[in-house]
């Protein structure tokens, strides 16, 4: 005798986990003999594992810089206390807090907008394990040629080996401007990482002290010197960091 | 929750520029709409109705609603000598994309992000029973649609 055919929304509830233990036990018996309708049940029951399987390599691609530079407060306007507060929670979960910078002059405008691109540019490079740079300190005269060539200028890279930070490369990124920025990156011996990010500002030459800010547990000194603007990020405190950027700004500047 | 918000996204469009569009939108969109988040309510909950609203209103100005495709024209679509690449996800990502717009979404929270059927409605703004028939729904069709893609693979490798 044929079984009574299995109703879909039965099967759904079965598949939704919905149903009383007992229901869905004895479902599951029906099925085994009802080959056309369990084939179906394992095609929905599927669907999850086929959907993470395609789609979760999207968490761990690098974010792209648009991304996070929209995860970040927008222009104060009008203020209002329960808004400061969210601010604050939002900023935590999202993983940027961007409460840091707001430096009290605003005379050097385009150095405000610096140290945070710096800041982005290495939180997302510097936690990248296969390919932190796009030319290795292995070709040294190519990275230096082709930085120098894409930012229009002679460019030199420090060298921090008495600081215990070897250069790994560097690799060439947009500014937030659009124009060409220069990165290169250090490492040390315990695999912790420094990147300077040199900007050529050739739209407004200026010069600036040195500054500090810190974005998102990212500290950062920076400074314009003429037309190219530098900041030297890491996730060192500020007197650690001081000492190597004093080291990079010497040699820059001999 | 950048990364969750980009896999949705992702899902949803079937498209990695179209996709980061839409989290930047609605991150853009948190950030000024802040005030209107309760502390302490779930803010992922929040910002997937976020991205719900943003990509629902760009699929309305782009009038980019799907049309309904009969069997027949879906067969030819999917079959009709496409010579796409032949791979499973590529399947897969067919089949999402001619899923209704309201059944993909639901199909994404419930299945990919792991959301209960309750989160879902509220993200969706629709009853919970509703959640459920476009669950069922759209579970059975992204089940034909795969089917139908299976039979024709070996067609696209003759050499």
């Amino acid at each position: 005798m044929n079984p009574a055919p299995l109703d879909d929304a039965a099967l759904h509830a079965l598949v939704d986990g919905v149903l009383p233990p007992a229901r869905a036990a004895a479902l599951e018996a029906q099925l085994a003999a009802q080959p056309e309708a369990a084939a179906r049940v394992a095609a929905w029951r599927a669907q999850p594992h086929a959907l993470r399987a395609r789609f979760d390599a999207v968490l761990t691609e690098p974010i792209p810089l648009a991304l996070l530079q929209a995860n970040r407060r927008p222009p104060p306007r009008r203020w209002r206390a329960a808004a400061a507060a969210g601010w604050l929670a939002l900023g935590a979960v999202l993983g940027w807090s961007g409460h840091a910078l707001r430096p009290a002059a605003d005379r050097a405008g385009a150095a405000i907008t610096l140290p945070r691109e710096a800041a982005v540019a290495h939180a997302v490079y510097a936690p990248e394990v296969r390919h932190p740079v796009e030319v290795t300190a292995a070709e040294h005269a190519h990275l230096v040629a082709w930085l120098s060539k894409r930012l229009g200028t002679q460019l030199s890279v420090p060298v921090l080996e008495a600081e215990g930070f070897r250069l790994v490369g560097g690799r060439l990124l947009p500014s937030a401007a659009g124009g060409p920025v220069a990165q290169f990156m250090y490492q040390d011996a315990g695999g912790q990482r420094l990147t300077l990010y040199v900007r050529n500002d050739a739209q407004a030459p200026h010069d600036t002290a040195f500054r500090f800010a810190r974005e998102n547990g990212v500290s950062v000194f920076y400074w314009v010197d003429g037309r190219l603007g530098y900041a030297l990020s890491g996730e060192l405190e500020r007197a650690a960091l001081l000492k190597i950027a004093d080291v990079v700004y010497r040699q820059l500047n001999p | 929750m950048i990364p969750r918000l980009r896999r949705y996204a992702r899902a949803l469009t079937g498209e990695r520029a179209a996709a980061d569009d839409l989290v930047q939108d609605t991150l853009e969109r948190a950030w000024r709409k802040l005030a209107l988040w309760r502390p302490g309510s779930d803010l992922r909950a929040w910002l997937f109705t976020i991205m719900h609203n943003v990509f629902v209103n760009q699929v309305r100005a782009r009038r980019l609603v799907p049309l309904a495709l009969d069997d027949a024209a879906l067969a030819e679509t999917i079959g009709g000598g496409d010579p796409g690449p032949a791979t499973d996800l590529m399947d897969l990502d067919r089949a999402l994309a001619r899923l209704p717009d309201e059944q993909r979404a639901v199909l994404l929270l419930v299945g990919l992000e792991q959301f209960s059927y309750q989160e879902a409605a509220d993200v969706l703004a629709v009853p919970i029973g509703t959640v459920m028939s476009r669950l069922h729904r759209g579970r059975e069709r992204l089940r034909e649609l795969l089917d139908a893609a299976a039979p024709v693979q070996p067609l696209r490798v003759v050499k």
